[in-house]
């Protein structure tokens, strides 16, 4: 209790002094580019959550061509899930004998769960968010609707059998996305007056949908239970089906941000590990004294540890709300650029993370040192070159050793990445080591032969072994995180932008009949549009595998089970599509045309437990088909273009009949070019998805920010480093220079010595981090991101060049202040 | 004119006894011998200068006697107690009770005041009144009007007073001094020597004196010679 009331009096003392600053600082750090992090990436993934369920109105929606049956509904309420229901179908909607054929929505209270509707008094209106949806007895028709029966609120439409007051133009709802539209019109109505107008008959085609929505953990459960449970025809979507663009942009924005803090953290450990080791080495004197004063061991060890304590609890809080207000300011200064609002924080949890890798790294990487410094002789008062005795390596470096596996563990859930990426870091870790080992070795035979300036610097490098080992492994993984970070956000920027070129297909073009194929493109190309690859769409589905009826079988994941009872849609391609990669078996060449060869996608393979060589058996409007998995795809669904689970090889299917698909962009122009285009191809159905593009667009700007954010994150921990380095060296530095000096060195000489010895340590690490951010970069492109890795010539240049000019005018930061002082001050100072 | 013996004055108890004290290190010329077989006893109150020229291992022996090292052979008794059969942390105890030291390069704490030096024997020895007691003890050496300074902004001379008041406060048994004023000019030391043996006149303080200075050996009671690690 004394112990522990002294050393809090003595900690205030050396507040006081400003020994713990980079300590503090770099833990600071460390705890706002965790806790930043985590907040913005949990806000980011609400906000395309968010987005995404809009599309839908729901978080999940249950489609099915029959009436949901009403236990789903009551399941999820009783799961605490908000329901509604909403059914849709074609009809014509007259006033008086004009006419014009609608998507007639029939939806109930509670709709839409996600997203609003929009509704204004007048057709192309701005509109305003509605009051619930259109009374009984009335609807709300769109614009175009209205615009082209001649209609005005307060007309009266007939609909099948019963008539309507139209109350409100609607002007937009959430899941328009998924009809017709820039072809059919729209119109809300209640679905209490459904029955009424005697639309639905035995045969009709109408589409029936469950939205649900509710707290994520509760959706996330009740999705389970509704697959589980889902009937042969009924089909689950939630965001991943929706958007796979936006889901798979915003995981790989997530894993990077985990890289991304991750490396921070590395960062502020090789900081606090500098900066604790410095403490060290200024305060082995003083606890040699408090030892002869009296003071215990226990007594010591006591001060450190409650001294960290003390740092500790101060980074994470100055940190976290640091780490808090960045975020926020990076969300608020970037509210232009962001379409759509980002959610605040739902939870303080990135706070607590912050705080938990505060106290890790200062028990990882301080602890240990200043433990041990605790152990520091009491005669040191009379022989200063007794230290401390030699820890035990496993003490020593053990802690740290198990935190960083920690932490590495907690960004890569993974047994097979984490060992990866655990050896990797300790094999480059090492080869830091050998290489400051061998610097040191040649430092030691170069310094007889040259310049004064050189050897002063060089014969540094050669007797402080250690210190000159430490700063070339800080040094470098400091050079080596900030290249790799650098690297895989080009690489994630560049496929982005790639992925989202202005003149990305915004058209889709479904049941194209083959007759009327090569007219449409040249329809098409006649205006100016630019087609994507016309392919043959038919639907199937799959009825056994290597002979065995896939009804019989059960599949590990559930959603086999749903791939196995639906039928998928089936095209034959010679040539492997953009964004397709083999990854087993082989593409099929000519000589293999006409043989019965199918390619499947990596989640085919995954869902079904497929390998190369199984044989499938598919019904394709009536007629069976036995295939052989030739090769598996990788599939980059986010590259919207027409992409197939299932691709057969020219020549089997030539005898069944089905229809084309395409893809165009079609610059924004007049209505009527489409319109036309709908006469001449009746049966053609067209998808806009402007509106599902500016959504992704306006998603990956969310994610651009949020690594660029990080990464800045990233860099002041590694200016962090730089200062702990140089803090570090400073001390030293004092007292050599102005003995140098005292000898007759001149200013210029110093310093020379100083950006020598700097020089070769950063040249030497940044060569060393280029070669193992461009490896780490592969690996982590390749099997985290799932990007295509090119090797960056820049990094390594980067690497070599900034790691010698940053490193050397570290070096010059430190001695300068040192050097302007008269050696007469600096030596007298020295007590 | 002060003896020369490794005897106390047989009238006065003995505080401090070395019997045999031996002190071996391993150095890449295989084992070196800095103190071999010292008897000595010191009485309580006594004052002892041991002078010999550098090197002869005056510090070591100090640093045997005060507990700081255990010697390879012999041992220390001080006030009757074995201090080579205490641990590390026996030893420090012994230290924050009864002993005082006062070192050639000061080594005041840089980032504590002239004040915190001089309390902080008293607070590691639990002491209540710590704050009055250094003040008092600081006005004793002549700088109560430099408690709030930092030893960076204060002379080597004026280092040395703080360091003479911190070695005092605690009223320790015996003070151990090693040439505390091989740093200082000339004039300054003569005025520290001055202080030291004031002070030490006033507590009754068993005094052990390493030094090279002649003057201040002679004020003592007792010299030792000491030479390649012994006694003469
Ligand atoms: N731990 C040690 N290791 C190696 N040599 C030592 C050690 N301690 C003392 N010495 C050597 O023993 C000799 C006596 O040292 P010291 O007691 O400091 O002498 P003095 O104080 O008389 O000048 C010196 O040569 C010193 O280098
Ligand atoms: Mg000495």
């Amino acid at each position: 209790m004394r112990a522990a009331l002294l050393s809090m009096r003595m900690l205030s003392r050396e507040w006081r002094s400003g020994e713990l600053g980079v300590l503090l600082l770099a833990l600071t750090i460390a705890v706002a580019s965790l806790t930043g992090v985590a907040f913005l990436a949990s806000r980011i993934s609400a906000a395309v959550a968010m987005q995404a369920t809009h599309v839908l109105a729901a978080d999940i929606r249950l489609e099915s061509p029959q009436p949901i049956d009403a236990a789903d509904l009551v399941a999820a309420r009783r799961a605490g899930l908000r329901t509604a229901r909403a059914a849709s179908l074609l009809s014509v909607v007259f006033e008086g004998d004009r006419g014009q054929l609608a998507d007639i929505d029939a939806v109930t209270a509670g709709y839409p769960l996600r997203g609003e509707v929009t509704v204004a008094d007048r057709p192309f209106a701005k509109g305003r968010p509605a009051p619930g949806i259109p009374p009984p007895g009335e609807v709300w028709p769109d614009s175009r609707l209205l615009a082209t029966i001649g209609a005005h609120v307060g007309s009266r439409l007939s609909i099948g059998a019963a008539e309507f007051r139209v109350g409100r133009v609607l002007i937009s709802r959430p899941d328009a996305g998924g009809t017709f539209r820039g072809l059919v019109p729209n119109l809300l109505m209640n679905a209490v007056d459904l029955p009424r107008t005697a639309l639905i008959q035995p045969g009709s085609r109408v589409t029936y949908a469950a939205l649900f929505a509710g707290a994520p953990g509760r959706v996330a459960a009740f999705k389970h239970w509704l697959a589980a449970h889902a009937r042969p025809a009924e089909r689950l979507r939630d965001i991943s089906s929706t958007t796979p663009q936006i889901k798979s942009a915003v995981d790989r924005a997530g894993r990077f941000l985990s890289l991304a803090s991750l490396a921070a953290v590395l960062l502020c450990a090789t900081a606090v590990a500098m900066s604790a080791r410095r403490y060290v080495e200024r305060h082995l004197d003083t606890v040699a004294l408090l030892k002869t004063l009296g003071a215990t061991r226990r007594f010591t060890a006591w001060l450190a540890t409650l001294q960290l304590l003390a740092v500790a609890l101060l980074a994470t809080v100055v940190g976290s709300a640091l780490g808090y207000l960045t975020q926020a300011w990076l969300v608020y200064a970037l509210r232009g650029v962001l379409a759509s609002r980002v959610p605040p924080p739902a939870s303080l949890a990135p706070a607590g993370m912050g705080c938990l890798a505060a106290v890790a790294l200062l028990t990882g990487f301080a602890l240990p040192p200043l433990l041990q410094l605790s152990r520091v002789p009491a005669i040191r008062v009379l022989r200063r070159d007794i230290g401390p005795p030699r820890p035990l390596m496993l003490l020593a470096f053990g802690p740290a050793a198990a935190v960083v596996a920690l932490l590495i563990y907690w960004v890569v859930p993974d047994w097979r990445l984490f060992l990866g990426f655990a050896a990797g870091l300790a094999a480059f870790i090492a080869l830091l080591t050998l290489t400051g080992a061998l610097l040191v070795m040649a430092a030691g035979r170069l310094r007889a032969h040259t310049g004064v300036a050189w050897r002063y610097g060089i014969a540094r490098l050669s007797r402080r072994k250690a210190d000159s080992i430490v700063q070339i492994i800080a040094f470098g993984t400091g050079i080596m995180a900030l290249l790799l970070l650098g690297i895989l956000r080009n690489d994630l920027n560049g496929d982005w932008r790639r992925s989202l070129p202005a003149d990305l297909p915004n058209y889709f073009f479904v049941n194209i009949p083959p007759q009327k194929r090569d007219a449409f493109v040249a329809y098409l190309h006649a205006r100016g549009a630019k087609t994507s690859r016309m392919m043959l769409l038919m639907r199937g589905r799959l009825t056994g595998i290597d002979g065995r009826p896939v009804a019989q079988m059960r599949f590990a994941d559930h959603r086999g089970e749903q791939f196995a009872n639906r039928e998928q849609n089936l095209t034959w391609s010679a040539t492997i599509g953009a964004g397709n990669r083999v990854v087993a078996g082989r593409w099929w060449s000519p000589a293999d045309y006409g043989q019965p060869l199918v390619s499947i996608s990596t989640e085919f393979e995954k869902w079904l437990g497929l390998r190369i060589g199984d044989r499938l058996t598919f019904d394709i409007a009536g007629e069976t088909l036995t295939v052989r998995v030739a090769s598996i795809r990788k599939v980059k669904w986010d590259s919207f273009r027409p992409n197939f689970f299932i691709v057969f090889a020219p020549g089997p299917l030539d005898k069944v009949a089905g229809t084309y698909l395409t893809s165009a962009y079609l610059a924004p122009g007049p209505a009527e070019s489409l319109a036309e285009l709908a006469r001449r191809f009746p049966s053609v159905s067209i998808f806009d998805i402007d509106d599902l593009l500016a959504d992704v667009r306006s998603m990956l700007d969310k994610a651009v920010l949020a690594v660029q954010s990080v990464f800045v994150f990233t860099l002041i921990a590694g200016l962090t480093v730089l200062l702990a380095a140089v803090q570090s060296s400073r001390d030293e530095r004092r007292y050599e220079s102005a003995i140098l000096r005292t000898l007759g060195a001149s200013r210029r000489t110093v310093l020379k010595g100083v950006l020598a010895e700097f020089a070769a340590i950063g040249v030497l690490a940044g060569l060393i981090a280029a070669a193992g951010a461009s490896v780490a970069a592969y690996f982590l492109t390749t099997r985290v991101l799932d990007l295509p890795y090119a090797f960056s010539p820049w990094a390594c240049v980067t690497g070599l060049v900034g790691g010698g000019l940053v490193v050397a005018a570290s070096g010059w930061l430190a001695t300068r202040a040192v050097v302007r002082q008269p050696p007469l001050a600096t030596l007298r100072a020295d007590i | 004119m002060p003896k020369t013996s490794a005897q106390a004055p047989a009238a006065r108890s003995s505080v401090l006894k070395a019997e045999h004290l031996t002190k071996q290190v391993e150095s890449p010329e295989g084992l070196l011998t800095i103190v071999h077989d010292v008897s000595l006893e010191i009485a309580s109150g006594e004052s002892i200068a041991v002078v010999g020229p550098s090197g002869a291992g005056k510090s070591t022996l100090l640093a045997l006697l005060a507990g700081l090292d255990l010697p390879s052979a012999g041992r220390v008794l001080l006030e009757g107690r074995d201090l080579t059969r205490l641990d590390e942390d026996g030893r420090a105890l012994v230290r924050a009770q009864r002993v005082g030291f006062v070192f050639q390069s000061f080594h005041l704490i840089p980032s504590l005041t002239a004040l915190e030096n001089v309390m902080l024997p008293l607070e590691l020895a639990g002491h209540a009144r710590a704050h009055e007691a250094a003040l008092e003890t600081l006005r004793q050496v002549g700088l109560k009007e430099r408690g709030r300074h930092y030893p960076r902004q204060l002379s080597g001379g004026e280092q040395q007073r703080v360091a003479l008041a911190r070695a005092f406060v605690t009223r320790p048994a015996v003070l151990f001094a090693d040439e505390p004023t091989g740093n200082l000019d000339a004039t300054t030391g003569a005025k520290i020597g001055q202080l030291l043996f004031e002070m030490n006149a006033c507590s009754h303080t068993t005094l052990v004196l390493v030094t090279h200075d002649r003057d201040l050996a002679a004020r003592c009671e007792r010299i030792v010679h000491m030479d390649a690690g012994q006694l003469r």
